[in-house]
């Protein structure tokens, strides 16, 4: 095989387009069938997701008259890009980390950027008012969770030593030290925000914004965006593990383990959202600011004065 | 059956519409998403946007207010969809018969713009929770 083709199949195949819908499908209905278990519910069939997938591809597509027709209909495009091509990025680092190129880190936190992005653009396009309060809310929000995920990113970096390569921060585990464990929690949160499961759902707030951000979106578009956040549920928790519980492996027991840490960052995920309210943004982003903000500032200073001093768990 | 008409069927997802309801029917649509009855059991799901929605749960007998509302939420469903007119008001006007501010039905308003929408009627005062599950489930049936 030649250099293209591997480049065409990583995006398209495996880590990329199909292994990454089909397993962020099914963590979605795990994500539904616990949820309906905690609220002694039975919950969907196995193959819910797949069905509503399917189902939204063979509806109408509405657009909003007053709605910017090309922005609309690219922002689910540009979102679904996004995850497809951070979700491979992370692929390849766990798989063939020989394959990775210097740096890859910093591509990998902005590609984490662009669906919330292209949600922003894609809702405010649709002209929509409900859309538009959910547009104001998830860009509060994108700009409250970015700051301690940076943060948080740079006790890893302190922690691996300077390294910026996914591959290289995937050969050590941060989590093992205090400083470490406390950036993966925050991250944690902001990975959850991200996903924008309660208790940051506040952009699509179904209660009171009706679906906020995604108000105006029908059929096919609407499908589009049911895969992008499925899919966000594979990329984003096998960040946390390539970034701070020690990446996946190349051997069968490796990748074994590595799936089991995915299981288990789903699982927090699932529990986090079934046992909270929804928060204000306002609460969400002085949490983030000045929560977050702060516990993070200490870890970093831990982390440096290890680093320097050779303690290897503070 | 087409593949798409059973995904219709695995997964309706419902959008629910008070045209003027006494509040009775809306607290037993409310009730199939509680643990007793949990309709996503069999993939339905209430949803906040009419554009989400492949079913419209329309309570009340449509007041002269709520009809051009009602009207606009139709149009704004993207096709196929199903019209599901629930409770005896939904279906006939109930016990609003001879009331001045009523123009409904359902089924006569959702005629007015599209005589070739699909409704079923779901009867009761209020319909009991598997009434309505009944309901949704021969309607799918029908497709
Ligand atoms: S059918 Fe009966 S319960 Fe339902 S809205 Fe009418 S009066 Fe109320």
């Amino acid at each position: 095989m030649n250099n293209e083709m591997q480049v065409l199949f990583w995006i398209l195949v495996f880590p990329g387009f199909v292994f990454t819908a089909v397993l962020g499908l099914l963590a979605a209905w795990i994500v539904r069938k616990v949820s309906a278990l905690v609220q002694y519910r039975v919950g969907p069939p196995f193959l819910q997701p797949f069905w509503d997938v399917r189902k939204l591809l063979s509806k109408e597509v509405l657009i909003p008259q007053e709605a910017n027709k090309w922005v609309f209909i690219g922002a689910p495009l540009v979102g679904l890009a996004g995850v497809l091509l951070l979700s491979t990025l992370l692929g390849v680092a766990a798989f063939w980390p020989q394959k990775t190129f210097v740096g890859d880190v910093i591509v990998a936190i902005y590609l984490m950027v662009l669906p919330s992005l292209a949600l922003i653009l894609g809702s405010s396009a649709s002209a929509s008012p409900h859309a538009a309060v959910g547009t104001a809310r998830e860009m509060k929000l994108v700009m409250g969770y970015e700051l301690p995920l940076v943060l948080a990113f740079i006790v890893v970096i302190i922690k691996s030593g300077g390294a910026l390569g996914l591959a290289a921060i995937a050969e050590t585990t941060p989590v093992a030290s205090i400083s470490g464990a406390v950036a993966f929690l925050v991250s944690l949160l902001c990975i959850h925000a991200k996903i924008g499961y309660v208790p940051f759902d506040m952009a699509e707030a179904e209660t009171e914004l009706g679906s906020g951000v995604l108000m105006e979106y029908s059929g096919g578009l609407l499908a589009l965006w049911n895969l992008t956040s499925a899919m966000m549920l594979v990329a984003l928790p096998m960040f946390l593990v390539v970034v701070y519980l020690g990446g996946f492996g190349t051997t069968p027991a490796g990748i074994t383990i590595g799936l089991l840490k995915y299981v288990g960052v789903l699982v927090l995920i699932i529990l986090i959202k079934n046992t909270n309210p929804r928060v204000r943004i306002d609460q969400a982003m002085r949490f983030f600011w000045i929560g977050c903000g702060l516990v993070l500032v200490t870890a970093i200073a831990l982390a440096t004065i290890g680093n320097i001093y050779d303690i290897g768990w503070l | 059956m087409g593949l798409s008409t059973k995904a219709v069927k695995k997964s309706p997802w419902v959008f629910h519409v008070n045209t003027g309801a006494c509040n009775n029917c809306d607290i037993e649509i409310v009730d199939l998403l509680t643990p007793r009855f949990d309709v996503e059991r069999f993939g339905i799901k209430l949803v906040g946007s009419p554009r989400h929605a492949d079913a419209l749960l329309v309570t009340g007998g449509v007041t002269a207010q709520a009809a051009p509302r009602l009207r606009e939420v139709y149009r704004q469903t993207p096709k196929p969809c199903v019209v599901f007119a629930i409770g005896a008001c939904a279906c006939g006007k109930g016990i609003f018969t001879t009331g001045y501010h009523m123009v409904g039905p359902v089924d006569k308003i959702i005629r007015e713009i599209d005589p070739d929408a699909i409704i079923a009627y779901v009867p009761g005062c209020p319909p009991k929770p598997e009434a309505i599950i009944s309901g949704v489930v021969k309607a799918l049936a029908a497709i």
